[in-house]
This record gives structure tokens, sequence and C-alpha cells, in this order.
């Protein structure tokens, strides 16, 4: 007797975009299982980002079909993605945060809109979603006062506190300097490990992909050039993805 | 062969436009039929809108009522029938300048507001987060303005007519000399209810106008600060077209049921 293989948490199939007549994403495949950890890099214009916004149906491919735990997204109305996106969270490049709320309300704004009223259950469970992410006691404070590992730390409490079953990060670690990019990286981990998260990473940084990654899918001009483990893709002798990893452009004097 | 084309594109781009501002309409429309309505929210923004507006909407009215009654005035004194310039001044103030201007004036204040407001959390990708919440963008952002937009505007209106009216009379009794009680007298004899409701109407449907073309100007921002620029300049422009275009109309329309007396 067989098992059937479990359900991909997230899976993408055949999925083109084009705009404007410029392709930007041409046939990719991916599945993604449960509790995984994906890491995505590629250069910048590669397709990254309009990939990762496909992923929760920010944005409508052009053909292809996008599922989520087996529903396919693509086709759905607006109203309809609503609440599909609820058991997904997104952590934007620039955080993305409410910047007329105080911390507090930016990350308890989640819960609010899921219908939780009461306030001692918000505020002990902001407290704990700031804990997760090392930030107690910085709740009044409004997002321009923080600094940019800090924004990127209330972006992620914003995400966890509904405990949704897939994470996405645009950039992570961009813009951040290595110390805090670490502790960051950390934190990827540290959910996937405690809440069992699905976690999809797009990245350029090789530390950041080292770090948290089960598998690397290396997206090339709008297709999938590698996909795998870590490791190989280290040990590859391919040139495109040697001169990624050590950052060579090409270029001379 | 040119202008053709340039015509062409012209109303192309306007049907564009205007199916734009209709989707969004309908839109606002479903979600306050389908979903709770933010009434937090809503009357936050009455606060911001309505009550933070009235200063440069009394100013607006009181200058407008003085300057109206002065060249009324100058006018009629030539005919001695100056003490019909209440009259004059009460039914334009209530069915044409009161409901325009304090449209034009908060299109200027509040449109340019609404739409460098909701085109910054589109450019910083803060409506793509509340997407991403699960949150739909016209329940947040669009209903509690057009809720606040309804309640706000017919009271501003109503404030400018009102002041109109007082600062005029007190130009033309006070400083030219027309006789009071006259004045009085004719104004009222010229005004009634339907002219009130008039500029109610009015107002209620330039609300409508302003708050929906800069939530989708905003909406629709394109990015970087140059595209928040731009939509701040339309909202404010296209809001002001679409007031005095759609008060000639609205003019027209609401004689029918509120004839001038």
């Amino acid at each position: 007797m067989t098992t059937e293989p479990p359900t991909p948490m997230l899976s993408v199939e055949a999925l083109s975009k084009t705009i404007d007549g410029q392709h930007i994403l041409r046939g990719i495949d991916l599945q993604v299982a449960p509790g995984q950890t994906l890491v995505i890099i590629g250069r910048s214009g590669s397709g990254k980002s309009v990939l990762l916004k496909h992923l929760i149906g920010l944005m409508t491919p052009t053909s292809g079909k996008v599922l989520i735990e087996g529903r396919q997204i693509v086709g759905l109305t607006e109203r309809q993605l609503l609440p599909i996106r609820k058991t997904v969270g997104m952590m934007f490049q620039g955080c993305a945060l409410f910047d007329a709320m105080s911390v507090e309300e930016n990350v308890a704004f989640p819960l609010r809109e899921a219908g939780e009223r009461d306030p001692k259950v918000i505020r002990s469970k902001v407290a704990e979603a700031l804990d997760v992410v090392d930030l107690t006691g910085h709740e009044q404070k409004l997002p321009v006062n923080l600094s940019g590992g800090m924004k990127k730390r209330v972006a992620l409490a914003r995400v966890v506190i509904t405990r949704p079953h897939c994470v996405l990060y645009d950039e992570p670690t961009a813009g951040l300097d290595p110390v805090v990019s670490d502790s960051i990286n950390h934190l990827i981990r540290r959910l996937q490990k405690r809440f069992g998260v699905t976690s999809i990473v797009v990245t350029h940084d090789m530390k950041c992909a080292a770090y948290v990654a089960d598998k690397v899918a290396f997206l090339h001009e709008g297709a999938i050039y590698f996909y795998g483990d870590f490791a190989d893709l280290m040990a590859s002798e391919d040139t495109l993805i040697q001169d990624f990893i050590q950052g060579r452009s090409g270029d001379s004097d | 062969m040119l202008l053709l084309r340039f015509l062409g594109s012209t109303a192309l781009s306007l049907f564009a436009y205007l199916g734009a501002l209709m989707f969004l309409m309908l839109e606002t429309l479903r979600s306050v039929v389908t979903t709770p309505i933010r009434w937090r929210l809503a009357l936050q923004q009455v606060l911001e809108v309505g009550f933070r507006s009235q200063l440069v909407v009394i100013v607006t009215g009181g200058f407008t009522g003085a300057v109206f009654a002065a060249q009324t005035y100058f006018q009629f004194h030539r005919l001695s029938m100056e003490t019909a310039v209440g009259a004059v001044v009460a039914v334009s103030m209530f069915r044409e300048l009161g409901p325009v201007l304090t449209g034009l004036m908060v299109a200027g204040r509040v449109g340019a507001a609404m739409s460098a407001e909701i085109g910054t959390m589109k450019v910083t990708e803060q409506i793509d987060a509340l997407r991403s919440m699960g949150v739909h963008p016209v329940d947040y952002l669009v209903v509690p303005r057009a809720i606040a937009m309804m309640i706000s505007m017919p009271i501003l209106v109503a404030e400018c007519v009102g002041i109109g009216i007082l600062v005029g009379q007190f130009v033309a009794v006070k400083l030219l000399g027309v006789s009071g009680v006259w004045y009085v007298n004719y104004m009222l004899k010229f005004t009634a209810l339907r002219d009130l409701q008039m500029a109610l109407t009015k107002g209620f449907v330039f609300g409508i106008l302003i708050v929906f073309v800069a939530c989708n100007e905003g909406l629709r921002a394109k990015e970087g600060a140059v595209g928040v620029g731009q939509a701040t300049t339309d909202a404010v422009v296209n809001g002001s077209l679409f007031i005095l275009i759609v008060n000639f109309f609205l003019t027209m329309i609401l004689n029918i049921f509120f004839p001038a007396g």
C-alpha cells in the first residue's frame, strides 16, 4: 500500500507574467512542502519579488496556476482571496508598517481585523509576538522612530501574531548591517522551528540563504535556473551560478 | 487625421477614467452592503475632513457673501433697487455659490490630503500589506472616507451659505446703508425651503465626487514621490472640474424638483 504524498503548502505550475510586452516570469514550476523553507535567490530584476507577489494573489499571472494548500487561487476575485490570504503572511521589503499607528497598534492590526475585541487578549498576544522578535518595551513608538532592523522585527511580529501556516519574506535582510541581518536570519529559523511555518524567502544575501534554506531556487531571467540543496548550489560548476555566489560582474576597469 | 486620433484617444482615456470611478463606487456600495462598516474610522474622518475644514469654508463663504452683496448693491443702487440685494445674495448663495465654492475648497483641502495619503500608502506597499492581511482596501480606506464626506459636505455647505448671507447683510445694511427691514423682508420673500434643499443636495453630490476622485487617484498612484505628486494634482484638478461640470447638469435637473421662486 502506498501513502499519498502530503499536499504541498504552496505550489506553482507554469506561471508566466508579461508586463508591457516584457516577460518577467517564464513558466515557473515550484512546490514547497509544509514546514519547509525555500529560498529564492537571483539578481535584481530576475523576477523574485514579482514571483512572491503572485503567491498570495497580490498580482495576477498572464498564465499558469498558483495553489495554496491545494486550492487554486488564480482567477479568484479580490474578495474571494481575502480569507485565503489570512493563512499566508507576508513581510514586505520596505516593511510596509502603517506609519500613523504605533508599534503596538501595527502588531495588533491583523488581530483586530480578525474580529478580536477583548483588549486583554490583544495586549497579551501583542506582548507575546513582540517577545518572539525580541522587541518588548517599544510598544508605544511610531515607525518613524525605529531603526531599519527594528522595523523588520515589527513587520515580522505583525505577520506571526495570527499564526499563519506560511510566511513569505521579501528581502528580509536588505539594507541591514551584518549583525542585524544575522539576528533576522535567526528569527526566520526560530519561527520555522517553533511554529512549524512554511517559509519562502526571496533574497540576494547568500549568508541569509546559507542559514535558513532547506531548498534553494536560483531564478534567472524569469525562469528557474537551479533548484536543489544549498550545498549542491555551492558545489555547482556553472559559471552563472558561481558568478552570482562570488559576486562577480564580469566587468573590467 | 492626427486631430481625429487625438480626439479618439482622449475620449477613450476619459471613458476608461469614468469606468474606473464607476467601478470604485460599485465596489464601495458592495462593501457597505456586505461587510461591517468601520464606524470608528468614519468618525475619525468626519473630524479630519469635516470639522477641520470649517475655517476654510467659513472664510470662503463670508468673503464671497461680502463681495457679492457689495457688487450687487453698486449695480442695484443706480436703479434704486438696493433693498433687493438680500434676496439676490441669499438665492445665489443657496443655489450656486455656497455649494460650488465649498466643493472647490474641500476638493483642494481634503481631496489633496486623501489622495496623497492613500497614494503614499500605495507606493510604500501599505496597501499591499492590507491586502496580504486579508483586508480589502476599499473596506478599510474608501468606505469610511465616503461616509465621512456624505455627512460633512452638506453641513459645510450650510455653514458656508449661512455665513455668506449674514456677512452680506452686514455689508449691505451696516456699511452701505440699505434699510435692514426691507433687506430681510425681500430676502425671506424670495427664499424658501427648496433653496436649502438644493444647497444640501448639491453638497452631498459634490462630496461623493470629491471622495471618489481622490481615492481613485490615490489607489492608482504610480511608483515614487512623482507618482504621489501627480495623483494629488489630478485629484484636485479633476475633482474641481467634475464639480463645475456636474454642477450645471445638477442645476438643470434639481430645478425641476426645487424650482427657483
